[in-house]
């Protein structure tokens, strides 16, 4: 049983209404953190290790630390909870089943970063949370954590539930601020970074919601004390959302230091590959990240265990590696499709680029159309090279991140699984009856024993 | 006492220039001009927040600066990367440049029309000049093109939307140099299009400028569309009194008639000050100009190629179509029903099995090709 850091009062029943939350012992940390400096509070995450929970892994106390500080001008936390990566839920069930941890966070990282108007950027499709958020707001109001001179420390603070307009790429922060502003969800160019010119020019960090959940531990067991959980630079804990053919689909707590077969496979967790089947692949960290061929994830290229942190997930880089991203672990048993599988991605990042950009705009269309043709038999031996370069022309040449999580899933996928697109290619009446299975990379549980 | 300002060296393909801070590396580069400088097919010096797009003029910087002498990972967009103290950015001599601006100009033209031969803006178009510099021969891409529910954008203005490159230009035109913006860029991805949302006419008198500003033929002058191709018009600097612009043009005359006026664009391609609708549109009498002289194009441009003769404004031209002919009337395409056997009235190719051949039409045979059934 690992450390559970974050979930460790989800099944409390009521635990969503502020009495029985408080009952549990929480806001404890807005009352600590209130006694502290905000520098200190921004040390104290520093030391933690606390890196960024939406995807990039980017050190929060860093983060933090950079957000300018000019004279009469106010400052803004956001909170990005437009989670949209397929395969992530797990921002949904922190603020569904426990909003008073993420209200809480947000107070502490407000107050932390001097924020007297903290907006929470909610996607769309996330209907029915607006409400639950905006009925935790008003209970810690009532009982004086929010608004003005909160516990009589003179912090004044208001946390604003907005809710998108369902567009994926309004989770990249500086979309996310356009959107936030009511204009067209544009990623801007940076620099200005919005640490510098965020929201309404101001001086702004964005933040995910786990993340801004994480600062509530670490406060209230202190930095130093937060680090020692996990391994190397991957400190606390993260949570997991799985899905995809495995026994037990949902959001798991991991302290960073299991390994992924243990994840998959034992009951704790994901309980193993669903009615008996075979592990084909699986992707470690949202649609975006590279997937990973079951021989590559369970062990690293170099023959070593693989284990469930930021590290151990990207050891061998993208040729043998993936990422933890934002930690969408989806599973494919051995009937699943590869290309159809990349297809759909495709199709996905081509329904939600917005368009700003030349290489991502026709690129991903472009991705999708030839990936539309090797999928229903009508591909030829050229277009898999064609897909490659195509890919290789988008990534790291748009404005924002959108282009590369669109040219990785399909650089990986023909990088591990090329004999697949080509079998498609060869078979084309075939490779609509049936599927290509499991090939080489069998699991390498299998060739061990 | 003020302080000398310090200016910053940049190297830009080997060539070191000092320009104020704040200068983009677009702009440096521009400073030293000829090869070095990176194409730009969205940024707009005098638009505010423009550039970044459409990733033409993207570069790699090899070193930061002087104190921070490390490369920067991506390429950077060089019409929104200021330079910094010992900068070294690489353009033309970067392979990975060079590779990427392929792959861009790729990406432009795969769903771009490709109808130079009856787009207006040809012989003035960005995108041609681009291609023609780094696009491939052939396209890869096989699949139909896309298109779009055509919307009218009022007397004036013909918008084509397939030939759109989304600088996004013209919006910025319609928020900075008018006082309304009725148009802009609606749906996303590769689906997302200029347009007003419910059908309305741009009709400020300074939208005019989004012509000038597109740098392919998606925007185009209606009162010029189709009179003629841009290069066997004349560019002549011209002025006149306005009360709303600076009434400073460049006017394209054919003869003495003018065909088309636009606001007056330097070397790249930029306009000096924008102008009102009314010059833009409605002056196209000599009469109404006070013409100062050829305008200056650039050698290399296909306009350049129409030579000045005589004086401006004055001369008609003399090789008309009964001179040149020689007394014969000339024939045109059309002409060819005329003398065609294949489209004898009353034929019906489609009755023919198979491919027709000129047997078929031989007098001979002429019998037995089967008649339209009336």
């Amino acid at each position: 049983m690992g450390v559970k850091l974050l979930l460790d009062k989800a099944h409390i029943e009521g635990i969503r209404y502020f009495d029985v939350y408080r009952k549990n012992g929480g806001y404890t940390s807005v009352e600590k953190a209130l006694k502290m400096t905000p520098e200190a509070i921004v040390e104290d995450v520093k030391k933690s290790g606390l890196r960024g929970r939406g995807g990039a892994g980017f050190p929060t106390g860093l983060k933090w630390s950079f957000i300018a500080k000019p004279e009469g001008i106010p400052r803004h936390l956001v909170c990005n909870a437009d989670e949209s990566e397929p395969g992530t839920f797990k921002d949904r069930y922190l603020m569904e089943f426990i909003p008073h941890l993420l209200i809480e966070g947000l107070i502490v990282s407000s107050y932390a970063l001097g924020s007297n108007a903290t907006y929470i950027y909610i996607r769309g499709e996330y209907a029915w949370i607006p409400d639950i958020l905006e009925q935790a707001i008003s209970e810690a109001k009532a009982n004086g954590f929010l608004g003005k001179n909160i516990l009589g420390s003179g912090f004044d603070c208001e946390i604003y539930v907005q809710r998108g307009a369902g567009a994926y790429i309004c989770g990249e922060e500086t979309a996310l601020i356009e959107s936030l502003e009511g204009k067209r969800g544009n990623p801007r160019i940076k620099p200005p970074f919005p640490a510098l010119k965020g929201v309404w020019d101001r001086p702004t960090v964005v933040n995910n919601v786990e993340t801004l959940c994480a600062v509530v531990p670490i406060i209230n067991m202190g930095g130093e004390e937060y680090a020692k959980i996990g391994v190397g630079r991957s400190t606390g804990t993260k949570l997991i959302s799985a899905c995809g053919n495995i026994n037990k689909p949902g959001v798991y707590e991991i302290d960073m230091t299991i390994s992924v077969e243990e994840f998959i496979y034992s009951d704790e967790y994901c309980g193993g590959i669903a009615n008996g089947k075979r592990l084909k692949a699986c992707i470690p960290g949202g649609s975006s990240v590279p997937i990973l061929p079951a021989n590559l994830l369970l062990k690293t290229a170099k023959g070593e265990t693989r284990y469930m942190n930021y590290e151990s997930l990207s050891d061998g880089g993208f040729a043998t590696g993936s990422m933890m991203g934002s930690g969408g672990f989806i599973v494919y048993d051995e009937d699943q499709c590869i290309v159809k599988n990349t297809y759909t991605f495709a199709r996905f990042y081509r329904h939600e680029s917005c368009g700003q950009c030349s290489p991502c705009r026709e690129g991903t269309l472009w991705m999708d159309k030839i990936l539309k043709n090797i999928e229903t038999g009508k591909g030829k031996m050229s277009d898999i090279d064609l897909l490659w370069d195509v890919q290789r022309k988008i990534e790291g040449n748009t404005i924002c991140p959108l282009g590369d999580a669109a040219a990785w899933p399909v650089a990986a996928a023909i990088r591990h699984f090329r004999d697949e697109f080509e079998w498609h290619v060869l078979n084309p009446e075939e490779c609509l009856k049936r599927n290509y299975g499991l090939a080489h990379y069998a699991d390498a549980r299998e060739v061990v024993a | 006492m003020a302080e000398e300002k310090k200016l910053f060296k940049v190297t830009i393909d080997g060539i070191t220039i000092e320009v104020e801070p704040g200068t983009t590396i677009l702009n440096a580069a521009r400073q030293i001009g000829g090869e070095v400088t990176p194409p730009a097919m969205c940024y707009y010096t005098k638009l505010k927040n423009s550039g970044g797009k459409c990733r033409t003029c993207l570069v790699e910087v090899a070193a930061g600066s002087t104190a921070d002498p490390r490369p920067m990972p991506k390429l950077v967009a060089s019409c929104r990367t200021t330079v910094m103290d010992g900068m070294v950015v690489k353009n033309t001599s970067s392979e990975r440049v060079l590779d990427a601006r392929e792959g861009v100009v790729e990406f432009l033209l795969i769903n771009h029309p490709i109808d130079c031969p009856i787009c207006d803006q040809a012989g003035e178009c960005d995108l041609q000049d681009l291609s023609y510099a780094h696009g491939a021969d052939a396209s890869r891409f096989d699949f139909q093109k896309r298109t779009f529910i055509k919307h009218d954008l009022g007397p004036y203005i013909q918008l084509h939307m397939t030939r759109c490159i989304m600088c996004y230009r013209c919006v910025f035109v319609a928020d900075q140099v008018t006082n309304k913006r009725v148009h802009g860029v609606l749906e996303r991805g590769d689906h997302a299009e200029i347009a007003t949302y419910i059908e309305k006419a741009l009709d400020n008198d300074f939208i005019g400028n989004v012509i000038d500003v597109c740098p392919v033929g998606a925007l185009t002058d209606k009162t010029f569309r189709f009179k003629n191709r841009v290069w066997f018009t004349k560019p002549v600097k011209a002025h006149r009194d306005c009360s709303k612009c600076c009434g400073k043009v460049h006017a394209w005359l054919r003869g003495d008639e003018i065909l088309r006026v636009t606001g007056r664009k330097d070397k790249w391609g930029e306009v000096e000050d924008w102008i009102c609708n009314e010059c833009r549109f409605e002056k196209k009498n000599v009469k109404d100009w006070v013409i100062e002289g050829p305008a200056e194009i650039n050698r290399h441009s296909v306009i350049s190629q129409g030579h000045y003769s005589g004086k401006i404004g004055t001369t008609k031209p003399n090789d008309t179509f009964s001179k040149v002919m020689n007394g014969r009337q000339p024939k045109t395409l059309m002409n060819i029903h005329d003398i065609s056997q294949v489209n004898l009235p009353g034929l019906n190719l489609a009755a023919i099995p198979g491919p027709a051949h000129s047997t078929d039409f031989d007098k001979a045979n002429q019998k037995a090709l089967p008649k339209k059934e009336d």
